[in-house]
């Protein structure tokens, strides 16, 4: 009963299939299933939660419970580039507010938001644990530390181009 | 194992390899090829040496050379100096580790390392992560062959209460009657969970263990789920630890290889396996309770307690849960007795605590010293002071849950009690300075609304009273704070304290008021003068030109976005505070300092 999401990709719907049938009889298999479904669709569209939801005999509801509960999960579809800027203690005492409004400015969206062209999300995150660069950035898997404001423009604007 | 005449220990911890050491240890591993050397020097990448700030870092042995802040570009010079002539890179030395006489300091002379006492961190820096052959070089799961081979459960929970190892987690509950109670539940099946979900932002002491050292804690997990009777043990991570992650899968992938997961455990008939469950991005889910929940699959929502996880936990069976530093020091205790680990800490701490320093301090990274360590050795003798010779301000421990420590309680010695009575709390091990610069209402602001974002929302006096309270800071911080406000945070964080469900809404207001205990002064400033003492709230902030400082150039002026500036050349000119924007371009422009914001 696959439903459109589902349908337009069957390599990734074969993925989740396996995810589901390694997990389903563990206890507590929704967060890995949830995580490792986010992995293939890069968010959990509704379509795929109705078929976990099905396969695990378990209400829809309560699966969108749980991914609205986390802030890991999300169910709108992200940028190519996810820039995270690092609001965790060390940052913060370090400027990373100065460093996010400068994002904002240079991106022009809000935190949690998508750029129109579908290029860049910017996020708020906690503690990325590389506190000793602070204020830290991560775009994708890139860290990037020791930042100021007037670094912002130079490194999106590499991302830009690409 | 094979023997090499030099190790090349190269730091892939977080934050070296953040700046790039990955790439360091690819360099590293090319050159000795081009040289020949591959089968006479070992590149190993080892867990944080503490010192992040001056990463990426590089320690050369048998010399001990402590590279710091090393650059792919130096990598050649390193090999063919170093490692081919015996010449060490002087240039590239970490600056406290040389001598006058430009000899090297052994490493336990360095100011950052001396008064530093490293028994949760031992391996991390020293061994290969990855290879579970280090860790048995180091004594590794040797306490859990004594355990298993040597010790009734009953006696490894004695050795453990008698050790006096109280939880690193927070609150600091005795470790081993944790687990004796664990071991009295009633239950058909029981489980061990591991805190690894480390929340508190600005610390990262129990991910640098899991990447660093992770085969202690599962060494320590197994030695629990022996001591309590379970079989089954759950590692709750940080799904935002990618490095934790992969370090602790490999870890757990060898172990099982080595029989030392899995069943009848050094012959003993002692069956144990450990499975990692990755959080999702929700600080609540540091409570034990709402860990718990998470771990079955569902919205990591606290309960009541009790009962306690000794007795239902999860799945509803007796579960012990501990934090990842608990555990990081449990193999040691046994290896040594609870008399030593006795001897270190003060009268009712036993033992070391981990910090993460950071903030406004020279060398920000993460320290382990005994109990009963003074603040003013941390920041001043371990952490270097502060930098641009500013005036330290306070410290913040306990994150969102606790508190500041001003300059006059500099010279306590910290332990789980002392951090209580003056207001804070020792909580996971953050150790944030702030420095003059630092406005503590702005702080306390950006904790609350911290909490405000975490609360999960069921229970009112958390959703509802935190964001009371937020509201009444941004009001303060934006000029608009009333006489009586400060009162009124008071009354509701007494309110919130005593009635919120979890431990994440009883102890949201702390940072609140322990600012107000220490620094009324501040928030007084805010309300009754609409100044901000240290600069930083920006409603509040004025820009002014110095009279005497202007000289008359004009440059101000014509890059004021909206005209807020006039005057004629070649004298003073002035700015209409009403009109200005508060934008700072003025102050950057002005090639006389003359512009100052107060
Ligand atoms: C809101 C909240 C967040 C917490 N976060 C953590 C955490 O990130 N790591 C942790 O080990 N304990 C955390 N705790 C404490 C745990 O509930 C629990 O006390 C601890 O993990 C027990 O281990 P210990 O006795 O070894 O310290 C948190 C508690 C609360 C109320
Ligand atoms: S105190 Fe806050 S976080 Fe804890 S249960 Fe209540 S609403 Fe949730
Ligand atoms: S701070 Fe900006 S708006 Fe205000 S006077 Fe200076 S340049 Fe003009
Ligand atoms: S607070 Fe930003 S990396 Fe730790
Ligand atoms: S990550 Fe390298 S010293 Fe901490």
């Amino acid at each position: 009963m696959a439903t459109s999401v589902l349908a337009n990709d069957s390599q990734k719907f074969a993925e989740l299939q396996k995810v589901i049938a390694q997990y389903k009889e563990q206890e507590g298999a929704l967060m890995p299933i949830l995580h490792r479904a986010q992995e293939i669709y890069g968010y959990l569209p509704l379509d795929v939660q109705n078929y976990i939801a099905e396969e695990l005999g378990i209400p829809l509801t309560d699966i969108y419970g749980v991914a609205t509960f986390y802030s890991q999960f999300t169910l709108k579809p992200k940028g190519k580039y996810t820039i995270g800027i690092c609001m965790g203690t060390a940052c913060y005492v370090k400027g990373a507010q100065k460093v996010l409004d400068k994002l904002q400015e240079v991106l022009n969206i809000g935190v949690g938001d998508t750029t129109d062209d579908g290029k860049f999300t910017l996020d708020a995150t906690r503690c990325l644990g590389a506190c000793g660069l602070a204020p830290v950035m991560m775009i994708n898997d890139q860290v990037y530390g020791r930042l100021s404001p007037d670094d912002i423009e130079g490194i999106i604007s590499k991302y830009k181009d690409e | 194992m094979e023997f090499y005449r030099a190790h090349v220990l190269v730091c892939g911890g977080t934050g070296c390899t953040s700046s790039g050491s990955t790439d360091i240890i690819d360099k590293f591993n090319d050159e000795l090829q081009k040289h020949g050397l591959q089968n006479e020097i070992m590149v190993v990448r080892t867990g944080c040496f503490g010192l992040c700030e001056v990463g990426p870092i590089v320690i050369v042995y048998p010399e001990g050379a402590f590279y710091s802040r090393v650059e792919i570009g130096d990598v050649p010079e390193i090999v063919s100096e170093h490692l081919v002539k015996g010449r060490i890179v002087t240039r590239l030395l970490y600056h406290d580790s040389i001598t006058e006489e430009e000899t090297i300091k052994s490493l336990d002379e360095v100011g950052f390392y001396k008064k530093q006492m490293r028994l949760a961190l031992r391996n991390c820096g020293v061994i290969d992560p990855e290879n579970i052959d280090e860790y048995i070089a180091f004594d590794g799961y040797k306490a859990l062959g004594k355990a298993l081979t040597e010790m009734t459960p009953d006696q490894v929970i004695d050795t453990i209460k008698e050790s006096g190892l109280r939880g690193r987690g927070g609150a600091g509950f005795p470790a081993g009657l944790k687990w004796e109670f664990t071991r009295n539940a009633v239950g058909d099946k029981k489980y061990v969970c591991c805190n690894a979900d480390e929340g508190d932002p600005g610390a990262f002491m129990d991910r640098s263990i899991l990447e660093g050292d992770p085969h202690s804690v599962l060494e320590a997990m197994t030695i629990a789920g022996y001591a309590v009777g379970a079989d089954q043990g759950y590692i709750y991570v940080r799904a935002e630890y990618p490095i934790a992650v992969k370090r602790l899968t490999i870890a757990i992938a060898q172990a099982r290889q080595y029989g030392l997961l899995g069943k009848n455990i050094f012959d003993s008939g002692f069956n144990f396996d450990i499975e990692l469950r990755l959080g999702a991005g929700a600080f609540v889910c540091g409570e034990e309770t709402a860990l718990m929940a998470s771990i079955e699959g569902r919205r990591g929502e606290p309960r009541p307690r009790p009962p306690f996880p000794a007795v239902k936990g999860v799945f509803s069976k007796p579960t012990l849960l501990n934090n990842v530093e608990t555990y990081a020091n449990i193999p040691q205790i046994i290896l040594n007795g609870p008399e030593w680990f006795r001897t270190i800490g003060t009268e009712k701490s036993k033992g070391t605590k981990v910090f993460a320093l950071g903030g406004k301090i020279n060398n920000t990274g993460l320290v382990e010293v005994p109990m009963g360590t003074t603040l003013r050795e941390i920041i001043y003798e371990i952490g270097g002071g502060i930098p641009g010779g500013k005036e330290f301000k306070a410290a913040q421990t306990g994150g969102p849950s606790g508190g500041c420590i001003p300059a006059q309680h500099l010279d306590t010695p910290i332990d789980y009690d002392s951090l209580t009575q003056i207001g804070s709390m020792m909580g996971s091990g953050g150790l944030i300075v702030m420095d003059e610069d630092n406005c503590m209402v702005d702080i306390a602001r950006f904790f609350l609304d911290f909490t405000v974002d975490e609360s999960c929302g069921k229970c009112p006096p958390c959703r509802i009273g935190t964001r009371r309270m937020l509201e009444l800071l941004d009001k303060i911080v934006s000029g608009k704070g009333e006489e009586g406000d400060i009162e009124k945070l008071e009354l509701l964080a007494k309110n919130i304290k005593a009635s919120a469900l979890c431990g994440l809404g009883q102890t949201a207001p702390n940072p609140v008021l322990s600012t107000i205990r220490y620094f009324r002064d501040e928030y007084e400033a805010h309300i009754k003068e609409k100044r901000c003492p240290a600069g930083v709230c920006q409603a509040l902030l004025r820009y002014i030109i110095v009279a005497e400082l202007c000289k008359g150039c004009g440059l101000c002026a014509k890059h004021c976005p909206v005209e807020a500036i006039s005057g004629e050349r070649r004298k003073p000119y002035t700015i209409d505070t009403d009109k200005c924007i508060k934008c700072g371009l003025c102050m950057e422009k002005c090639p006389f300092n003359a512009i100052i914001k107060k």
